[in-house]
């Protein structure tokens, strides 16, 4: 797997103080490894911090109240590592 | 400090938008029946109270940086230490200044200062929303006028 998912393991593993090997690209931040959203705060923070972006976390939940996404597409971190990569890439495209 | 009413901020003396940052004035009052109970014969400020008047220095600084968009709620407090006593009387300089801003929450770094010694400090998170209603940021902005906010700083930042 990539090195993103690896960074984003370390940091859900020492923020919420779970095992790493507990977390696999198939978990559900949620669902699976019982992330509350205060705690993924800390989560985001220390995100934001490793790659330099600012994961969009008022538009994800407005998609999802509003029906219009799903946490998996989120909260999966199979699938929140790609959108990591995203706005990596984002980042550092041309203007 | 109005303890009666949460408002412990007195007065802002300096918002500086561009730095991120924010000082603060706050004067602990001689009496309140707080200090009758904490503790008789030996009133001390509650560091919960310490606490919450570095949230509300914070909370003015992002509501500056959002320009009355959003409104912070106190969220996580991390690495509170309280230094020393605070005491009736005491005047305070309250700072804070921006640890990250991120989607829908912000962190700040925040102190106080009584005759230039820092006597507690934490690292403070909000969730940011929007105003619950209209009349809830009219409330807001009456006690920003009423504590010196510098609306004019809004047009600049």
């Amino acid at each position: 797997m990539s090195s993103t998912f690896d960074t984003v393991a370390n940091i859900i593993s020492e923020t919420c103080d779970i095992e790493r090997e507990k977390i696999t690209p198939e978990s559900h931040a949620i669902d699976d490894l019982g992330i509350d959203s205060l705690d993924f705060l800390d989560i985001a923070f220390a995100i934001d911090k490793a790659f330099g972006i600012k994961l969009p976390l008022e538009q994800w939940t407005q998609e999802v109240n509003d029906g219009k996404a799903s946490t998996e597409q989120y909260f999966v971190l199979k699938n929140l590592t790609a959108r990591i990569d995203d706005l990596i890439a984002a980042k550092s495209a041309p203007a | 400090m109005r303890l009666e009413y949460f408002l412990l901020i007195d007065r802002i003396a300096e918002l500086n938008l561009d730095d991120r940052t924010i000082r603060t004035d706050a004067t602990v009052p001689d009496k309140s029946t707080i200090f009758e109970g904490h503790f008789p014969g030996y009133p001390l400020m509650p560091g919960v109270l310490l606490i919450e008047t570095m949230n509300q220095a914070s909370g003015w600084l992002i509501i500056g940086l959002t320009k009355f968009t959003r409104m912070p709620f106190f969220a996580a407090v991390k690495e509170a230490k309280l230094r020393a006593f605070v005491t009736p009387g005491q005047k305070l300089s309250v700072s804070a200044s921006i640890k990250h801003e991120g989607s829908g929450y912000t962190m700040t770094s925040a102190e106080i200062r009584h005759e230039g010694k820092v006597v507690c400090s934490a690292e403070l998170t909000f969730r940011l929303v929007e105003f619950p209603s209209p009349d809830f940021r009219i409330s807001m902005e009456k006690v920003a006028a009423e504590i010196g906010f510098p609306m004019e700083a809004l047009a600049h930042g």
